[in-house]
């Protein structure tokens, strides 16, 4: 819906080139090339045809090739970018929020000698973590303190390449890939930092609670009091009286309370600057000797910002999300994966929610979440098939489209063009409504291919599980 | 009757040289939306199919005297489009922009707060009085002129709702697409209260969907103050905590937002709340008595 960021690029695309590069020159910018201006290039695409609308009919694909040279996915931006640990701790380390002492290793040499020069810096132990985007890492087994640096690398041989498995992982786990090695802290006590975005108050706002290490939803639905909390307005950010409050709600000491103002600080300057929608410093601690450190740290950013970030786009780490969905983000599709039989394809995202719930209703279980948008084309709906189906569950796909905008016929034809392409195998439900209806419906029927058309949303939700029910 | 957009509505449209303010300020022409200009900064002077085009909004404002804007404007300058139309006084502002920052959004709404302007929006598909004016990306044909009104997140859900409204030979006085983010400038409570005090509305469709808590938040108003027949639907019981479907503000997070709990908000406060989309006209025209 709306004017969406992949709609705007195929907007560019369809421009004449010269008129493009005409406007580029005219804005006083040069068409540049390679990775590093692809971001960049997004945005004065964008900037460039708000102001001058489409021209000419020429492509210009082969311009944005030259501009991208990279495989790098043009929706890279549209899915929710997590990080990990070691990153997020190299970010708060720049703000000035103090983090143990510690180096990423990607393999069992790198990990010694990180081990290695901790100890003969003078760490009493090091912690050795796996680095993987899910919680619970600890209570799988991915997080070991070593004594000395032989325990070291016996942790690190166990736990770099093993199949991690936690509650947020699914049952076959994910692979680590690299750890986090770390100095240990002698920890006195474990609290709570928290910013995230109030929706109802249109604020974000700042956490404190001294019940450290525990999940703060447990907290929040055990004993709301227990979090202190600090409303920011937009227009002064931040205060300083604001962390002192905090802090003293934390009950940290008198010698601690400045150190606690620069640390929450820089917390709240990381979350600004990086355009991050959640930030959680948990465990936050204070040492025996009276020191502060972040000793685990989450930031989740804002996809919609990361076109002024292009340093972050570098931390993403495609090997820790689902293959099909890396795929639908190339295409500009928004696919998630579910664990039904039933695949869906619809416009809109909202229509697209309503669709799942629908076969749930009529008796099955969706396979994904599909939003192929309001201006899909053939291509789109030809690659939103072949992602559909490379799920080895599916038995049925339900197409549900509203066309609106996006006329019926046309999205017929896209249908029936894909479906030939890709030789689809399994039953084909569709419930189009909308513009050219008729027209789209006679485009199905004469094909002599094997759709069924339902009368209604609830028709063919029935149609599509019978379907699913009958090929299983 | 009808809220928010009529005949009476003057429009200009930010963005008006772009592809899609070309298409849809076209579309909201057609459709009988007395539009009377556009901005594109650095255009101004010019004509763009027959529009007046302005560099900034407050010369569009002065020169047509504009009451409404539409914003076209992509992401990265769509904040700050905002923010100039309320500084020009337009007194409603719809956004159907998808993909402003949500740090924007927050200065934009603390802003507004203090503002007699409105912002609907962003993400939105904009504001619809059948037979009056339209101004947004919906298709205007599938609208009849009639008396339910429509409060909803979702773009296509809407269209859904009121074709299966219009199939049936009802109405609709104004539906309202609020967006889908997880800031918005007019929540459900602000359009309920609209379309409340509106005497041309017999009967109000709310549509919700996961995450946040602005579906329960209006379910309390609805207990409190209004009298009309409402007709809930929430999307997304099927989605998994966690994932951010499709619209940055649908997520499950932390356990809050199901739609669940909402369906049970809804109900709580006697709304005729269905289980499908695909219910919505027949229960509304149930609950009307037609």
């Amino acid at each position: 819906m709306g004017l969406d960021r992949e709609e705007s690029v195929s907007v560019a695309l369809e421009a004449g080139r010269r008129n493009a590069i005409y406007i580029f020159e005219a804005m006083g910018l040069q068409v540049c090339s390679g990775e590093d201006a692809f971001a960049t290039l997004m945005i004065l695409l964008w900037a460039a045809f708000a102001c001058a609308g489409p021209q000419g009919g020429q492509k210009w694909t082969g311009q944005v090739q030259v501009v991208r040279q990279s495989t790098e996915p043009i929706s890279a931006f549209k899915k929710t970018m997590k990080i990990h640990e070691y990153q997020a701790k190299d970010i708060l380390a720049k703000y000035g929020v103090a983090v143990p002492h510690g180096e990423v290793a990607n393999t069992l040499d790198e990990a010694l000698e990180v081990a290695k020069r901790l100890f003969s810096g003078g760490a009493k132990g090091v912690v050795v973590k796996a680095q993987i985007h899910a919680g619970g890492r600890g209570k799988g087994g991915g997080v070991k303190v070593a004594k000395t640096i032989d325990e070291a690398q016996q942790y690190a041989e166990q736990i770099l390449g093993m199949q991690l498995v936690t509650h947020q992982t699914g049952p076959l786990g994910q692979k680590v890939q690299r750890l986090l090695i770390e100095e240990t802290a002698a920890i006195d006590r474990e609290l709570y930092l928290g910013i995230v975005l109030d929706r109802a108050a249109a604020k974000l706002v700042f956490m404190a609670s001294q019940a450290g290490g525990m999940e703060i939803e447990e907290v929040a639905a055990k004993d709301p009091k227990a979090i202190h909390k600090a409303y920011i307005d937009p227009g002064v950010g931040f205060q300083p009286y604001q962390a002192r409050e905090l802090a003293f709600a934390l009950g940290l000491k008198p010698t601690q309370i400045a150190d606690a103002v620069k640390f929450m600080t820089g917390i709240y300057r990381a979350f600004i600057e990086t355009d991050a929608t959640l930030m959680e410093i948990n465990p936050f601690i204070t040492t025996k000797d009276d020191k502060l450190f972040a000793l685990d740290c989450k930031i989740n950013f804002d996809d919609n910002a990361m076109f002024r970030h292009k340093d972050l786009k570098e931390l993403r780490d495609v090997a820790e999300e689902d293959p099909l969905e890396v795929e639908a983000s190339k295409f500009a599709l928004n696919y998630i994966k579910l664990d039904g039989n039933i695949a869906c394809m619809v416009n809109g995202a909202g229509l697209a929610m309503a669709t799942m719930d629908i076969i749930q209703y009529a008796g099955g279980m969706p396979a994904n979440f599909l939003d192929v948008g309001g201006g899909a084309n053939q291509q789109q709906i030809e690659h939103a098939f072949e992602i559909l189906l490379s799920d080895q569950n599916v038995q049925a796909v339900f197409i549900n489209i509203f066309g609106g905008i996006l006329r019926v016929d046309t999205l017929a034809q896209g249908v029936v063009a894909a479906a030939i392409k890709t030789k689809v195998k399994v039953p084909i439900v569709l419930r189009l409504e909308g513009t050219n209806v008729e027209e789209g419906r006679k485009i199905l029927k004469d094909s002599g291919l094997n759709f069924v058309v339902g009368n209604t949303m609830q028709d063919a939700a029935e149609k599509v599980v019978a379907a699913a029910k009958g090929a299983a | 009757m009808s809220v928010l957009v009529s005949k009476e509505t003057r429009l200009i449209v930010q963005g008006i040289t772009g592809r899609e303010g070309t298409f849809h300020a076209r579309g909201c022409a057609e459709y009988g939306t007395k539009v009377v200009g556009g901005v594109t900064p650095g255009k101004g002077g010019t004509i763009h199919e027959g529009w007046p085009v302005f560099d900034t909004v407050h010369q569009a404002v002065e020169k047509t005297g504009a009451n409404v804007t539409v914003i076209f404007v992509p992401p990265p300058f769509a904040a700050d489009a905002i923010l100039e139309a309320n500084d020009a006084g337009v007194p409603l502002i719809i956004c159907i922009t998808e993909g402003i920052p949500i740090n924007d959004m927050v200065k934009v709404w603390n802003v507004l707060k203090h503002s007699s302007s409105r912002l609907i929006g962003p993400n939105c598909p904009g504001v619809i009085s059948p037979g009056k004016a339209k101004v947004g990306i919906m298709p205007g044909r599938i609208h009849k002129e009639g008396s339910i009104g429509i409060v909803s997140r979702s773009g296509t859900l809407t269209y859904e709702a009121v074709y299966q409204l219009t199939q049936r030979g009802i109405g609709q006085s104004t539906a309202i697409g609020i967006g889908g983010d997880p800031i918005v400038g007019t929540t459900h409570v602000d359009a309920l209260q609209l379309l409340n005090e509106d005497p041309g509305t017999e009967a109000i469709i709310l549509i919700g969907e996961i995450g946040g808590t602005a579906e329960e938040t209006a379910a309390e108003y609805v207990k409190k103050h209004v009298k009309k027949p409402v007709v809930g639907f929430i999307a997304g019981q099927t989605a998994p905590p966690g994932r951010r479907m499709g619209h940055a503000g649908a997520i499950i997070s932390g356990g809050q937002g199901t739609a669940a709990e909402k369906m049970k908000a809804l109900k709580a406060a006697g709304i005729h709340v269905v289980e499908t989309p695909a219910a919505i006209g027949e229960t509304v025209a149930r609950v009307i008595g037609k």
